[in-house]
């Protein structure tokens, strides 16, 4: 039986499943208990699981990244939450040049099983400092994963994957904006598998990629241009890294033409990585150059109109895509 | 709070004769192992890469590993190897690691700055300077949680005394109470600059105060002194009284890594600290004590010569790693898809 939840309380059912079902998994971070979580995704439960699993911690980010690694390498599963992963700037040392990097320094001794999540990317006016999308920059990391769900349902499967089978440190990015966003979640336990993309619509002119809150501008397009009798595959790249580029090549061989919408930085980003994937694999395929749509060459800025033309939207992606298709100049 | 411990060199019939010969051939065998190491990275060009010393330090792994028991957790800064052979890391898989063969602790993935030895309870080698502050409170939170009464001892240096990662560690190490004790090995000089030019704060210990963290300072030249203090310290920890910082005053005679030619101190410094040599001081002390006579002492430097001739045996005899280890050990997934072009 499917009930439609919040995406806040796909997250808090997968990590309360998993911390029943596991004593070693535990929750740390800033506000997670006795202030229900800054988002209320852990909401009710430091009344289920008491201090011992549900710490709060002072803000000290590099701190606690450390104690967390630390717990996971002595045996536990951490689930350590960043407020934004804007503060785990701060912690990303501990992510970078210890969680990432111990097993291969250890030669295969040290594993580190920890999930670090929070919400990511812009989410209205908050100014530069609490608007970065990081999944191009922790993408770039051996020895991490990086998953970016678009919705409930594969928030909780992807986070209970990442909690119970996931032996590898796993960068879990959610989204502020996203969180009161209701779907469709069944009673019945699953898990999600790290690493497959999902195609959310089936089509046949362009395939677009996209993942995270950036699904809704790709998904908006598709539906606006099918007026225009184009037909678009969509497809969530859910995790980034490893990235499931397969799916999209297949998509692309039978579409012949790929726009990326995401909101990261264009520099280095995940639409560069796929872009430079798709144009070796399957050259002979494409009939148009890939394009993307990502956030402005910029930090975002405040005002509300500035907010608006620095982030892909849905006008942004039907241009691109009638572009791909020589429709318009 | 802190209080400054002072603790009488003449400690002797406090200890038995077996702790003197034990620590004695541990603080040789550090020793050696270090002076060969050396001379094959610096004479033959066997070893490469950042090479870090502890001769001089040796009497704080003697001390530490007396006042633990093996299931206690060690865990230090790039400055590893003393620790890590003190902690039972085979001393023949320390000199492979430092070579970069395939039987090296870490597989010749680490070399000399990450030595691992998990099964002995040995969580490295640490690069980055103070990093592992934070990683030992997470080990120690692991014992916490799971309500076992192992101790971690989280070994650093001067210089990562500066580091944030230390003052945001110490706060939450005494908020919840987690049992680790603290080493800071004061050498005195953060890679070439002295301990006076990076704090007006010159006693280190002294920022457990900022914490409420009980510290000490040590003289850690003195095996027996690291021994007791570290005994309290992880008695305290056992015993869920939270951590300790104990501040060791040691002295390193080399420089900073194996390319420092340490200009920035002088002769005269460098000279009166081997008088305070720990290794001779306990020397002294087994002799004049009748622990051992001197074609004894010469049994036990010919056993440790030997050890450490098979470990460079062993290290050159031994294989690269193969090429494909290139993509192992980087996830625990054994099927990951690698990016290879």
């Amino acid at each position: 039986m499917a009930r439609s939840i919040q995406f806040r309380e796909a997250l808090r059912e997968a990590m309360s499943e998993e911390m029943r079902r596991d004593e070693s998994v535990f929750l740390m971070g800033e506000e997670v208990a006795q202030y229900n979580g800054a988002y209320k995704v852990s909401q009710g439960m430091l009344a289920e699981f008491g201090p011992r699993r549900i710490i709060d911690t002072p803000i000290t980010e590099l701190g606690f990244a450390g104690v967390g690694v630390g717990a996971a390498q002595n045996g536990l599963r951490p689930i350590v939450e960043f407020m934004t992963w804007n503060f785990a700037a701060l912690a990303l040392d501990q992510i970078l040049n210890t969680a990432s990097k111990m097993l291969a320094m250890s030669g295969g001794q040290i594993s580190c099983p920890i999930v670090f999540r929070g919400p990511n990317g812009s989410a209205g006016q908050l100014g530069a400092q609490h608007s970065t999308a990081f999944e191009s920059l922790y993408a770039n990391i051996p020895g991490i994963k990086v998953v970016s769900p678009s919705n409930g349902y594969d928030a909780k499967g992807l986070l209970k994957q990442s909690i119970r089978y996931e032996e590898d440190p796993v960068i879990f990015m959610e989204s502020e904006v996203m969180y009161g966003d209701k779907s469709e979640v069944p009673e019945e336990e699953y898990y999600i598998p790290l690493g497959k993309a999902d195609i959310k619509k089936q089509g046949r002119d362009v395939t677009i990629v996209s993942f995270n809150k950036m699904m809704k501008v790709a998904l908006g397009a598709a539906e606006e241009l099918e007026k225009d009798g184009i037909s678009s595959e969509v497809i969530d790249l859910r995790t980034i890294r490893p990235l499931d580029w397969m799916t999209v090549l297949e998509s692309v061989k039978k579409t012949n033409r790929l726009v990326i919408v995401e909101e990261q930085w264009p520099f280095a980003s995940v639409s560069s990585e796929l872009s430079y994937r798709i144009q070796k694999e399957g050259f002979d395929y494409l009939d148009a150059p890939i394009r993307r749509i990502t956030a402005a060459d910029a930090p975002l800025h405040y005002a509300p109109n500035l907010v608006t033309a620095a982030l892909p939207d849905v006008p942004g992606t039907v241009n691109l895509v009638k572009e791909v298709m020589y429709l318009e100049k | 709070m802190a209080e400054k411990t002072q603790i009488a060199k003449s400690v002797a019939n406090k200890f038995s004769k077996e702790t003197y010969l034990y620590w004695y051939e541990l603080m040789q065998l550090i020793r050696q192992f270090e002076l060969t190491a050396e001379e094959k990275y610096k004479m033959e060009g066997k070893i490469r890469g950042f090479f870090h010393a502890y001769v001089g330090q040796e009497a704080i792994a003697a001390g530490c590993i007396t006042a633990t028991r093996p299931e206690d957790l060690f865990i230090t800064g790039y400055r590893d190897h003393g620790l890590a052979i003190a902690k039972g890391v085979s001393v023949n898989s320390c000199m492979a690691e430092l070579y970069g063969k395939a039987t090296g602790n870490a597989k010749g993935k680490g070399g000399s700055m990450h030595f691992f030895g998990k099964d002995v309870n040995f969580y490295g080698g640490h690069g980055i300077v103070g990093a592992q502050i934070g990683v030992g409170a997470g080990l120690a939170f692991a014992e916490q949680y799971r309500s076992s009464d192992n101790v971690v001892l989280c070994f650093f240096g001067d210089g990562a005394a500066r580091q944030g990662i230390l003052h945001e560690t110490f706060n939450l190490a005494m908020l919840w109470k987690l049992p680790v004790v603290f080493i800071c090995e004061n050498n005195n000089y953060a890679m070439g600059t002295s301990v006076e030019r990076t704090s007006v704060v010159i006693d280190i210990y002294k920022l457990a105060d900022g914490y409420e963290m009980p510290a000490d300072t040590v003289d850690g030249m003195s095996a027996e002194a690291v021994h007791e203090s570290v005994t309290r310290a992880v008695k305290r920890a056992r015993e869920k009284g939270g951590p300790t910082l104990l501040e060791m005053k040691t002295y390193r005679y080399k420089g900073h890594s194996i390319s420092d030619p340490a200009k920035y101190r002088s002769k005269e410094e460098l000279e009166e600290y081997k008088e305070k040599d720990p290794i001779h001081q306990i020397l002294l002390t087994i002799l004049s004590s009748g622990f051992a006579t001197d074609p004894e002492i010469k049994t036990i430097n010919e056993r440790v010569a030997g050890i450490v001739a098979e470990s460079v045996k062993f290290a050159e005899e031994s294989p690269w790693p193969d090429d494909s280890e290139v993509l192992k050990d980087i996830y625990m997934d054994k099927d990951y898809p690698f990016i290879v072009d």
